[in-house]
C-alpha cells in the first residue's frame, strides 16, 4: 500500500479525493439540535431525529446517516425551541385605553415533514406566525378592560392566545410552547402624560394629607400639654385659694413694677400713695 | 474547541510540509522550463532572469520550451518526487510528516482538559454520548467525537434597564402607576446538554423571560410596594416565575437570583414624590415643635406648683406673720425702685406731669 502511494502519489491523491466526495455525499451527521428531512428527487422520503417529547439526548435519532449520493438531499430543520418576536402593537382595551404591547411566542417544529411542505424554512414559519400572534393578541386584549391586563386574569388571556396561535401553528408543523407579554406600556404622548399627571396629583394629595395629619397631631399635643399644666396648677393652688391670691399678687406686683433683671427696658413707674395706704399704716405712728 | 484544536494541528502539519519542501520547490521554480511550460513568449526571445540556471537536460518533447502535456508533467513530477526526493530507510520524509500530523491530531482531539468550572459535552457523530467532568477527559478522535466545553460554574449576569437617568424602563404596577425599574438576573448553566441542545438563543430567551416575569409580578403589586418595602418579595417571585418558565422550556438554566438595582418613579413625576417625603419631614417637624412646647409648659407648671407648695408649707406654720413678711418684702422691692409721691393732705389735686415723665423715659432710652 505504502509502496504504491510512494510510487504513484498523484493517482492516489485523486483516488482519495474521489473517496472523500463520495463519502461526503453519502454520509451526513445529524446533530442533536437539528432534524433532517431526506428529500429524494424533491419528494420528502424520510425524517431523521424527529422531535419526540421527553426523549433523552443520546437516545434521539441523531447520529450518522446514509443517503444515496446525488439522489437524496438533506434538508435541515431546527429541533430547538425557536422564538417569534412580535412587533410592537397598539391595543385598545374595552375601556378605550391604548396600550403598546410587545409579546413573544416560543415554538418548536414537531412535524418536520409538514413544516417542510408548507414553509421550508424556520424563518418563514416565524414570518407566518408573527401577524397571527399580533391579531390574536389584539382580539384577546380588546375584549377586556385595561385593568385585566394587570391582574391574575392575564394568565387566562395568555392561554387563549396560545390556543389561537397553536391552531395556526399546527398547519406549519409547529407547536407553541409559550406565549408571553414582554412589555405592556402606555403609549408616548397624551396617555403617558395623563398617567403621569394622575400620579402627580395623587402624590400631592398624599403630601397634603400628611401635612394635615402632622399639624393635627401637633395641635393635640399642645392642647394636652395645656390641660396638664392647668391641672397641675389647679392641684397646687386649690389647696388655699385665698393664699394663692395673695401670693400671686405679690409676684405680679414685683413683675410689673420692678425691672426684674431681664434686661428689657421697662416704663418707669411713679406711684402716688395716699397716707391711708396699708403699707403706710405704721407711717403715721400708732395712735 | 475541539474543532479549533484540530484545525491548529492540521495547519501546523501543512506548514511543516511546506517548509520541508521549500528548498526543493524553489529549485523547481528556478528552472524556467517549469512543468507549466515556458510561457507564450518562449525562452529564446525573453530576457533571462539572472538567477535562473540553464536547463540540466532537454527532453525530446520539450523542444521550443512548450511543455504542455499533462503526461509529460506527470512523468516529470514522478521523476522528481520518486527520484530526487530524499528518503530515510527507503521511505520519503513526507510520509513521516503525515504520520506525525496524524499523531498530533489524535492527541489534540482525543484528550481534553476540562477546567474545574467546566463540563465537556461529547457528541459522537452528532449524537449526545456523555459529559466529561473536570480533569483530563479521553474521547475518540475528532471527526467521530466532538467535545463542547461549557462553563457551568460561572455565574453570568444579564442587566435589564439601566440606572442612568437618560433611559427609562417603564413598568406598569397593579394600581396603574408607572415605575422606572432596573434589575439584573444572575444565572448559570445547570445542565450543559440541555443548555446546548434545547434552546436556540439561550441568552435572548433569559432576557425575554426575565422581562416578562418582572412585568407580570410588578403588575400584581402596588406602586408603594414596588418602590419600597416590597422589593425583596418581588425579586424572589420573579426568580421563581423565571425558573418555572425556564424549566418548562427544559433549558438547563438555573436562575441564581434577581436583583432590583433601581426602582424609582419616572423622572417626570419625581418632584411630586419628593414633595411627599418633604411633607413627611414637615409633618414630623410640626410634631417635634409641639412636643417641645408641651415639655416646656409642663415643666414650668410643675416648677411653679412646686414653688407654691414650698411657700405654702411655710405659710401654714405661721400664716399671719408670713403673710405680712411677704407683703413688706415685696413692697420694699417694688417701692424702692419707683418714684414715690405721698400726698398727705386731702383735697390736694395731684399734678401729674405727663410730659415730664415722657422726657424722663426718653432720657432713659437714650
Amino acid at each position: 500500500m505504502i509502496g504504491q502511494v510512494v510510487r504513484n502519489p498523484i493517482a492516489m491523491a485523486f483516488a482519495a479525493i474521489f473517496v472523500l466526495i463520495v463519502a461526503g455525499t453519502t454520509f451526513a451527521v445529524v446533530p442533536e439540535t437539528q432534524q433532517a428531512v431526506i428529500v429524494r428527487f424533491g419528494e420528502p422520503n424520510r425524517i431523521i431525529n424527529r422531535y419526540r417529547e421527553g426523549a433523552p439526548f443520546g437516545e434521539t435519532g441523531a447520529g450518522l446517516i446514509v443517503r444515496i449520493p446525488f439522489m437524496e438531499e438533506v434538508h435541515w430543520i431546527d429541533k430547538r425551541i425557536l422564538s417569534v418576536d412580535m412587533d410592537r402593537q397598539q391595543v385598545l382595551s374595552t375601556d378605550q385605553l391604548r396600550l403598546q404591547v410587545d409579546a413573544f411566542a416560543r415554538y418548536r417544529i414537531v412535524d418536520p415533514l409538514r413544516m417542510y411542505i408548507s414553509a421550508r424554512t424556520e424563518e418563514r414559519v416565524s414570518d407566518q406566525l408573527r401577524p397571527i400572534l399580533g391579531s390574536a393578541l389584539r382580539n384577546e386584549l380588546g375584549r377586556r378592560p385595561f385593568a385585566a391586563l394587570l391582574s391574575p386574569e392575564r394568565g387566562q388571556m395568555m392561554d387563549n392566545i396560545q390556543n389561537a396561535l397553536n391552531r395556526v401553528a399546527k398547519q406549519y408543523g409547529a407547536e407553541i410552547v409559550d406565549v408571553r407579554i414582554k412589555r405592556a406600556d402606555l403609549p408616548e404622548g397624551t396617555p403617558l402624560q395623563s398617567a403621569y399627571q394622575r400620579m402627580q396629583t395623587a402624590r400631592q394629595q398624599e403630601a397634603r394629607s400628611i401635612r394635615a395629619q402632622g399639624s393635627k397631631q401637633a395641635q393635640i399635643i399642645r392642647a394636652d400639654a395645656d390641660a396638664e399644666a392647668a391641672n397641675t396648677y389647679a392641684e397646687a393652688f386649690g389647696k388655699d385659694p385665698d393664699f394663692y391670691d395673695f401670693y400671686r399678687a405679690m409676684q405680679s406686683y414685683e413683675a410689673t413694677f420692678v425691672n426684674n433683671g431681664s434686661g428689657e427696658e421697662q416704663g418707669r413707674s411713679s406711684i402716688i400713695l395716699s397716707p391711708d395706704n396699708d403699707y403706710l399704716r405704721e407711717f403715721r405712728g400708732r395712735r | 474547541m475541539a474543532l479549533f484544536f484540530r484545525k491548529g494541528g492540521s495547519y501546523k502539519g501543512h506548514m511543516k510540509k511546506i517548509f520541508g519542501w521549500g528548498a526543493r520547490s524553489g529549485a523547481m521554480m528556478n528552472e524556467n522550463k517549469g512543468p507549466w511550460g515556458g510561457g507564450s513568449g518562449g525562452d529564446d526571445g525573453g530576457p533571462r532572469s539572472p538567477w535562473s540556471q540553464p536547463p540540466r537536460k532537454r527532453r525530446p518533447g520539450s523542444v521550443g520550451g512548450n511543455v504542455t502535456s499533462l503526461d509529460d508533467f506527470l512523468k516529470k513530477s514522478r521523476d522528481r518526487f520518486g527520484g530526487s526526493f530524499p528518503t530515510g530507510n527507503g521511505r520519503p520524509y513526507w510520509l513521516y510528516g503525515l504520520g506525525i500530523f496524524l499523531l498530533l491530531w489524535l492527541i489534540f482531539t482525543s484528550f481534553h482538559r476540562i477546567g474545574p468550572q467546566q463540563a465537556g459535552v461529547i457528541t459522537r457523530l452528532g449524537s449526545f454520548s456523555g459529559t466529561l467532568g473536570p480533569g483530563i477527559g479521553f474521547t475518540l478522535p475528532a471527526p467521530i467525537d466532538r467535545v463542547q466545553k461549557v462553563d457551568v460554574q460561572e455565574i453570568r449576569t444579564i442587566d435589564i434597564g439601566s440606572t442612568d437617568a437618560s433611559s427609562e424602563n417603564l413598568i406598569l404596577t397593579g394600581d396603574q402607576n408607572i415605575i422606572d425599574l432596573a434589575y439584573s438576573v444572575r444565572w448559570n448553566i445547570a445542565d450543559p446538554e440541555l443548555y446546548l441542545f434545547q434552546i436556540k438563543d439561550p441568552e435572548q430567551t433569559i432576557r425575554e423571560v426575565a422581562e416578562s416575569a418582572m412585568r407580570a409580578v410588578v403588575a400584581g403589586v402596588s406602586l408603594d410596594d414596588a418602590i419600597g418595602a416590597g422589593r425583596g418579595e418581588i425579586e424572589q417571585r420573579v426568580q421563581q416565575v423565571m425558573q418555572r418558565l425556564l424549566n418548562d422550556y427544559r433549558s438547563g438554566i438555573r436562575v441564581q437570583g434577581v436583583a432590583i438595582k433601581q426602582s424609582d418613579p419616572p423622572a417626570a413625576v419625581n418632584d411630586a414624590f419628593k414633595e411627599v417625603s418633604a411633607a413627611q419631614q414637615e409633618a414630623q417637624s410640626y410634631i417635634n415643635q409641639a412636643r417641645a412646647y408641651a415639655l416646656q409648659l409642663t415643666a414650668k407648671a410643675q416648677g411653679e406648683a412646686a414653688a407654691f407648695d414650698k411657700v405654702y408649707a411655710q405659710y401654714k406654720q405661721a400664716p399671719e406673720v408670713t403673710r405680712r413678711r411677704m407683703y413688706y418684702e415685696t413692697m420694699e422691692r417694688v417701692l424702692s425702685k419707683v418714684d414715690k409721691t405721698i400726698v398727705e393732705t386731702p383735697g390736694v389735686t395731684p399734678y401729674l406731669a405727663l410730659p415730664e415723665i415722657q422726657k424722663r423715659a426718653e432720657g432713659a432710652a437714650r
